[in-house]
């Protein structure tokens, strides 16, 4: 059941963040939207990997090692969503680069000013 | 308008295939094999207790090695994007230079060594329990924002982070290369005794490659802070 309600929450974001990036003119908007998009991906990848009453994936006192298949979550989707973070950070860490780039060369953040970029 | 609508329709259309996939979806009562023969090779053959950082540093530890390049390349590419500033004087004489008032000021001075041995804590007890070199790193990052938020005459030794920086990321190939020669495989942390399940030195190679990955997280993170700051000329 909770797992649902993660999925959809995720889903969610991603129609949010790709809404936002459709029809926002202004550059820290539309980065704002990937971000959003990002996330959301983030979140499904984890929620997909739930398993009904499961806990997380580490042995303590509490799992013990004999009963660990048949207790936990599965730690692919949240291995594979440590990496997905970290490069959602470099990507947003470019794309702002880029962003004072272009208000540096236009003084202005909308994309509407850039049409010139063809060459 | 034309576009708001054909924005509509494309987020409309994303958004029935989302429920089909929301709708079709079940929760799992038991893992997939994969994910259980990781979950019980990773105490077993690893020793570590974390079965995700197991996975991380070994199992898909090229993996690791690859996105850590990719964060490498992001630090390049944003000082080089970043490096030529036609109109950056402009910004800095805007921009005020005085310090943060004493309130700020105290509290960064108590914060900042806890969060540095917080920072230290996560990344070597990431085999143990929640954490690991890339959260570590991002912690220990999140200390030098605030430095330089705090104090914005501070200007970090960019050569230090580098070359601390690239010695990380070379002993990581070179543990890596170890573990190919000594044990199984790339990577492969049996290359130090397992030691007892559970103790603080354990699992092999594994708190060795979470240091290594940490403080390469966290030069990087804090080269990327650090050009993001308008220069000063």
């Amino acid at each position: 059941m909770i797992s649902h309600v993660v999925l959809t929450t995720g889903l969610l974001l991603i129609l949010i963040g790709l809404w936002g990036l459709l029809t926002h003119r202004d550059i820290l908007r539309i980065i704002i939207g990937f971000s959003l998009m990002g996330t959301g991906t983030h979140i499904a990848t984890v929620a997909i990997g739930y398993v009904s009453n499961g806990t997380a994936p580490i042995i303590d006192r509490t799992l013990d090692v004999s009963q660990a298949a048949s207790r936990v979550v599965d730690p692919i989707p949240s291995a594979l969503v440590v990496t997905a973070i970290v490069i959602g950070m470099a990507v947003t860490a470019v794309m702002l680069a880029f962003a004072i780039r272009l208000y540096d060369s236009k003084k202005t953040l909308s994309i509407d000013a850039f049409m010139d970029s063809k060459w | 308008m034309i576009q708001r609508l054909f924005a509509a329709a494309a987020v409309g259309s994303l958004g029935l295939v989302f429920a089909s996939l929301a709708v079709g979806y079940s929760e799992q009562y038991s893992l997939r094999p994969l994910a259980e023969s990781y979950v019980r090779l990773v105490p077993l053959e690893l020793g570590a207790p974390n079965v995700i950082t197991g996975i991380l540093l070994t199992y898909r530890g090229f993996d690791t090695l690859g996105e850590v390049a990719v964060l490498f390349m992001v630090a390049a590419g944003v000082g080089l994007v970043l490096s030529r500033q036609p109109a950056r004087g402009r910004a800095s004489t805007k921009m005020r230079s005085d310090e943060a008032s004493e309130i700020v000021r105290t509290g960064a001075e108590i914060l900042v060594p806890l969060i540095c041995i917080f920072a230290a804590y996560i990344i070597m007890n990431g085999h143990l329990s929640a954490g690991g070199g890339f959260q570590g790193g991002a912690v220990i990052a999140s200390g030098v924002l605030l430095t330089l938020l705090v104090f914005p005459q501070y200007q970090p030794n960019l050569e230090f982070l580098s070359i601390a920086e690239s010695i990380a990321g070379a002993l990581f190939v070179l543990v890596g290369v170890a573990g190919l020669i000594t044990a199984g495989g790339f990577l492969d942390n049996r290359i130090f005794p397992l030691g007892q399940f559970g103790a603080f030195f354990s699992a092999g190679a594994i708190p060795l490659l979470s240091a290594l990955l940490g403080i390469k997280v966290g030069c990087e993170l804090s080269v990327i802070l650090e050009r993001f700051r308008p220069q000063k000329r």
